[in-house]
């Protein structure tokens, strides 16, 4: 028994340990694809002098990032200073620990799965709002009090999007949504659920502060926005939640609605004597799938401009949260009378 | 035995909590330990086996409300020596009716346990947790739970009539 859990802890610490990192690694490829994207959609070249064509670009931003001072305003609330990156980082980084990368693997296979996902991204306005507060700077301040009220907004049609989802795969944990899409018809969620898709999209763009809802930070009117005061780490800190906060929220468009590691099924019949290979395969899929709605996000960046402060809240709450709940409508009547 | 412990550990921990949040002088200090102490009753749901619970009270309280909390104290820029000065006299009332409530609450015969319904610890792990509430919600407590939502529609409406400019006068 004792030795069970033990066995239990030590291949639960191998996980966390394995995700973690490539979660930290994929972040400095995630900076270096987006600048590169950005750079040839606007007919630039990106970065290009660390290493060939600039792939060590990010590597040496962190060891710069590393060696620059650590700078506390005066006036600023000191543990709150500090505590609020921390906040930031641990909510998203603990919302990987449900992410099933292929069959049956997630650090925690849990029966909440998405409503853990939910709360954690909550968890992550704390850090904006607090970072915004401890600075003591007009501009953080600012920025901190835009987040708080456009996170809570569409937190609201981020959770209706996926409740279409719910009820067509009867489960809230990810693992099953994803073996649910692979007994559907159309094997993929978008076809009947293309509504709270791009509910969702719009939703996981606000609730990242990427553009074009970007105003917590929006840089001609607020410096930096919220962490206009951090420097050094505790930047890079900042950094690193957003990007492995837009990690999280592709993940889960990927898990539930772009089939997350499910192959075509003759891929399956084709190489059913080796579970190793088909593993390697799911998570090849996960990860490409993973990588266009990345993509998608930058692909946005360089291309829309930042929307008004009120056009988000009417958006927000008048077109998004109204749509949601029909979509909903529509897929609880069907599925009953389906039954 | 590690039931216990934790139970212990939950137990002191809300208790200590509670009484840090009332004795800070930053508001903003105070929201933050508040958040602390709905991670852990959200803990001792978890205990229970209430995983939905749990969730939803990470949800909704932390994720929603205490971000509203800390929307309002920073809108209303509340001083330091203002809030001394206000409602530091009232102490003694605070907690004459403290312990008049501990004394009720010590009376009620809430501690001893009743009759068992027919969701036992079995049952609801196999329907989880999530699906036995929307079962139990939306057959057996339908009436009330329609009520609720009622009543909380009628909070907003007037939130909204107290907002709302009169352009007639």
């Amino acid at each position: 028994m004792i030795n069970e859990t033990l066995y239990n802890l030590i291949i639960t610490i191998i996980k966390i340990i394995v995700v973690l990192s490539v979660a930290m690694l994929h972040v400095a490829f995630a900076v270096y694809f987006e600048r590169k994207t950005i750079g040839h959609m606007q007919r630039r070249l990106g970065p290009m002098e660390v290493g060939p064509h600039g792939i060590l670009q990010s590597f040496a931003d962190v060891i710069k990032l590393f060696f620059k001072e650590d700078l506390v305003p005066a006036s600023a609330d000191k543990p709150l200073f500090y505590i609020a990156p921390v906040i930031g980082i641990a909510a998203t980084m603990v919302s990987l620990s449900v992410v099933p990368f292929f069959n049956g693997f997630a650090i925690a296979n849990i029966k909440v799965g998405l409503l853990f996902l939910f709360a954690m991204s909550s968890l992550g306005a704390y850090a904006v709002i607090l970072a915004g507060w401890a600075s003591n700077s007009k501009y953080s301040f600012l920025g901190g009090m835009r987040s708080s009220a456009q996170v809570i907004s569409y937190e609201v049609s981020m959770g209706l999007s996926l409740v279409g989802v719910m009820i067509m795969a009867e489960s809230l944990n990810l693992n099953d949504i994803v073996a649910a899409q692979q007994n559907f018809p159309t094997r993929l969620y978008i076809i009947p659920q293309f509504i709270g898709f791009v509910v969702f999209v719009l939703s996981a763009m606000a609730e990242t502060n990427r553009v074009p809802f970007d105003l917590p930070e929006a840089e001609q009117e607020l410096v930096a926005g919220y962490f206009t005061e951090y420097s050094g780490m505790r930047f890079a800190l900042f950094f690193l939640a957003e990007y492995i906060g837009m990690l999280v929220m592709s993940s889960v468009a990927v898990v539930c609605f772009l089939g997350g590691w499910g192959l075509p099924g003759f891929i399956y019949s084709i190489f059913s004597g080796s579970s190793i290979f088909i593993s390697i395969l799911e998570v090849i899929c996960f990860l490409f799938k993973l990588y266009m709605c990345m993509f998608f996000y930058y692909w946005v960046r360089s291309t829309l401009p930042r929307y008004r402060y009120d056009q988000l809240m009417s958006l927000g709450w008048k077109i998004l949260i109204p749509v949601s709940v029909f979509n909903i409508l529509i897929t609880g009547t069907i599925k009953m009378l389906v039954q | 035995m590690i039931n216990k412990i934790f139970f212990i550990y939950f137990a002191i921990a809300i208790v200590t909590l509670s009484l840090v949040i009332i004795t800070r002088k930053s508001l903003v200090h105070s929201v933050l330990f508040m958040l602390a102490l709905f991670f852990h009753i959200a803990g001792l749901y978890l205990f229970l086996n209430a995983e939905f619970l749990a969730l939803v009270q990470i949800i909704v309280y932390a994720g929603a409300i205490l971000v509203l909390f800390l929307f309002v104290i920073m809108l209303l820029n509340i001083r330091e020596d203002e809030l001394k000065e206000q409602y530091s006299s009232f102490w003694p009332a605070g907690i004459s009716i403290g312990i008049v409530f501990l004394i009720v609450l010590l009376r009620m015969p809430a501690f001893s346990l009743g009759i068992k319904g027919v969701w036992d610890i079995k049952s609801v792990t196999e329907a989880t947790s999530t699906g036995a509430i929307g079962q139990v919600l939306y057959t057996e407590y339908l009436l009330p739970f329609e009520v609720a939502s009622l009543i909380l529609l009628i909070a907003i409406i007037g939130a909204i009539i107290l907002a709302k400019k009169r352009f007639s006068k």
